[in-house]
């Protein structure tokens, strides 16, 4: 059974374990002059000479349909607009599919962990992930209405999956219990807490009312999805730690 | 355009020169270049990492040649690092993976295709029906673990579906050798194929070794232990073809020909016209490589290089979707297994290979646990049956 309080061990990884081999090599350090004058700036040149390239990561697909050329024909203003409306509904769209794989992960780890006594139960993860499941279908039906690709990835969603993959390495590894399962899923929780917001401030002018209130109830739900995450990490964090003190 | 090998000297090895700048170019990119821009960046780094390997074989056992393959080698490292840095590191490692197996996929189907000898073609065949499951398994994993969609990468020309399944890929190693071509006899189009097909095995074992431990997911963890052996496999199989009597310049020739038609054939096809021209450097890096390899065939062995080279180059490899001729192989082929040497049907397989893939497997296949009910749709098999569009598919059929 996996457990989620943190135990004290061989952990070799800091100087005050090795007294003489780390006042050996700090010593050593502080006699060798640098190879070269200079600072960290260098390494921000090298990012600052790249980037002048002004080769992005990639591009929006071409509309789908008449409506999504008609968009982008007829005002070129409203068309730019509907082009960032398009790429930030991708990105959610791919958030809330990986956002369900994870809830699978953590469901996972709910059944090899002990249970947290403030939760979550079982059924409150299955939920989310229902939720979560429901979110993406909606967003695909909103993507292709809407005459975007719901199976291309956007730049958006490109930029978010690689913001995930921490999240992704944290929730697949079995090593990771289930509060620090929890603690990666409320990063995931406040980003798309944040993405639904901007979301829905698009939409207002560049879908229709309903699509609006179709976000607003989703972003209604990511909202408790968020303070039910929220509290069951700090009621598992505060509570250990008040435990360990106890003892 | 023909490329006349034996009068084109190319770049002379002493201007063969780079800077740390130029090596790491902007890379690719991952949603708006081309899917087979990918699988040329993937299969010539492979070719220039079995290019390496080669030459630092060949110095162990020939110390007379050690300085030139020396020479040749930096400016091989360097060619690798350029073609290999043009991968972007938005690209995961495992769709970098995905990548690794349309190179298998779309480039064994076309060497079949164009192989003359009917038994090398055979071993051809044998391995893209492997190769093409990976692919089927690896996408499953991507979706079910990552939420993610291969066909982002692959852009509709490759099929996701299963193929021989991995986990009856599993051989006794004396089912995966082969039987080789004769060298005085073979044509020139096999010898070349045989050694593209090793360095592009070789280098999606290599790639699968290092990337395999990066994952957190067991079950990832575990299908990249399991393809990894299958890879190993494949390199055996595709090593064997070549003639061991061959001499090491003979192989070494044959092998600086293989990357100048491999650069040639990329050069040919590249949409994306930074990269083409590197392509077309290359292609010029390396008629300089051949040259001081022919060379060094006169002077060691002589000999005139054109008794081991033909004329000509072959025709340039296709670089473009082989479905109909993978799945016409796959309706043909996916129960054949090997026997020995050779290529048999399900009832003539071996034993050894039987008993050894039950060991294996008997505590569980992760190839098949990954895609247990799997079928690849649009998105992701969260998505309602259809087209992506919420309109429904028509059958599809070879």
């Amino acid at each position: 059974m996996m457990k989620n309080q943190v135990e004290i061990g061989k952990n070799r990884t800091g100087i005050a374990l090795s007294p003489i081999d780390s006042q050996l090599l700090i010593q050593g350090a502080e006699a060798a002059p640098p190879s070269m004058p200079g600072n960290e700036s260098a390494i921000n040149e090298a990012r600052t000479a790249y980037a002048a390239d002004g080769a992005p990561i990639g591009t929006m697909p071409p509309p789908v349909t008449i409506r999504g050329i008609a968009v982008g024909l007829v005002d070129a203003a409203k068309g730019k607009n509907a082009n960032v409306f398009l790429d930030k509904l991708g990105e959610r769209l791919a958030f809330e599919r990986t956002g369900t794989r994870l809830y699978d992960a953590v469901l996972s780890k709910f059944d090899a962990s002990e249970p947290l006594p403030a939760g979550p139960a079982r059924a409150e993860l299955e939920q989310i992930k229902a939720e979560e499941a429901v979110h993406f279908e909606m967003l695909r039906e909103v993507m292709v209405s809407m005459g975007g690709d719901p199976t291309a990835l956007t730049p958006s969603a490109d930029v978010a999956a690689v913001n995930s993959m921490g999240l992704l390495q944290v929730l697949g590894d079995p090593r990771m219990n289930l509060k620090q399962s929890l603690e990666a899923i409320l990063v995931a929780e406040l980003v798309d807490n944040d993405g639904w917001e901007t979301l829905i401030e698009l939409a207002r002018t560049e879908a229709n009312a309903s699509v609006v209130r179709r976000f607003e109830q989703a972003l209604a739900e990511e909202q408790v999805h968020l303070s039910n995450v929220r509290r069951w990490v700090r009621a598992a964090t505060v509570q250990r730690e008040g435990s360990a003190t106890a003892r | 355009m023909a490329l006349d090998i034996m009068k084109e000297r190319g770049t002379a090895l002493n201007k063969q020169q780079f800077t740390w700048k130029e090596l790491v170019q902007v890379p690719y990119s991952k949603l708006d270049d081309d899917a087979f821009t990918r699988v040329r960046v993937i299969l010539m780094n492979g070719i220039e990492a079995e290019s390496l390997r080669f030459k630092h074989m060949c110095a162990r056992f020939n110390p007379h040649l050690q300085v030139p393959l020396a020479q040749i080698r930096r400016a091989e490292q360097h060619q690798q690092t350029m073609v290999n840095w043009l991968n972007p590191p938005d690209q995961s490692p495992l769709e970098t993976t995905i990548g690794f197996e349309q190179v298998a996929i779309e480039l064994t189907a076309f060497l079949a295709q164009n192989e003359p000898d009917p038994y090398l073609k055979q071993v051809m065949d044998f391995g893209l029906l492997e190769d093409f499951d990976h692919m089927y398994r690896y996408a499953a994993l991507m979706d079910r673990v990552e939420g993610r969609d291969a066909n982002t990468l692959l852009q509709c020309y490759t099929d996701i579906l299963p193929g021989r399944p991995t986990s009856v890929e599993h051989r006794a190693p004396e089912d995966d050798l082969r039987v080789n071509y004769e060298k005085a006899t073979a044509s020139p189009i096999s010898k070349l194929n045989a050694v593209i097909l090793v360095a592009a095995e070789t280098q999606t074992h290599d790639y699968y070794m290092t990337v395999g431990p990066m994952f957190a997911d067991p079950t990832a963890r575990q299908l990249y232990a399991e393809i990894a052996s299958i890879e190993e496999q494949h390199v055996t199989q595709y090593e064997s073809l070549s003639d061991p009597k061959e001499t090491w310049l003979e192989k070494w020739m044959m092998l600086e020909l293989m990357e100048v038609y491999t650069y040639f054939s990329c050069a040919k096809q590249e949409s994306n016209p930074r990269i083409k021209k590197i392509w077309e450097r290359f292609v010029d890096y390396e008629l300089g490589h051949l040259h001081v390899a022919m060379d060094l065939f006169r002077q060691h062995e002589n000999r005139d290089p054109a008794e081991v080279l033909p004329a000509s180059l072959p025709e340039p490899i296709d670089f473009s979707s082989q479905r109909k001729y993978v799945r016409e192989t796959l309706a043909e082929q996916v129960d054949f297994r090997a026997n020995g040497r050779q290529i048999v049907t399900l009832q003539e397989d071996s034993q050894l290979s039987i008993a050894y893939r039950q060991r294996m497997n008997r505590e569980g296949s992760p190839s098949e646990r990954v895609a247990a009910g799997y079928q690849w749709r649009p998105g992701t098999e969260l998505a309602p049956k259809g087209n992506g569009h919420g309109h429904s598919t028509r059958q599809v059929s070879p």
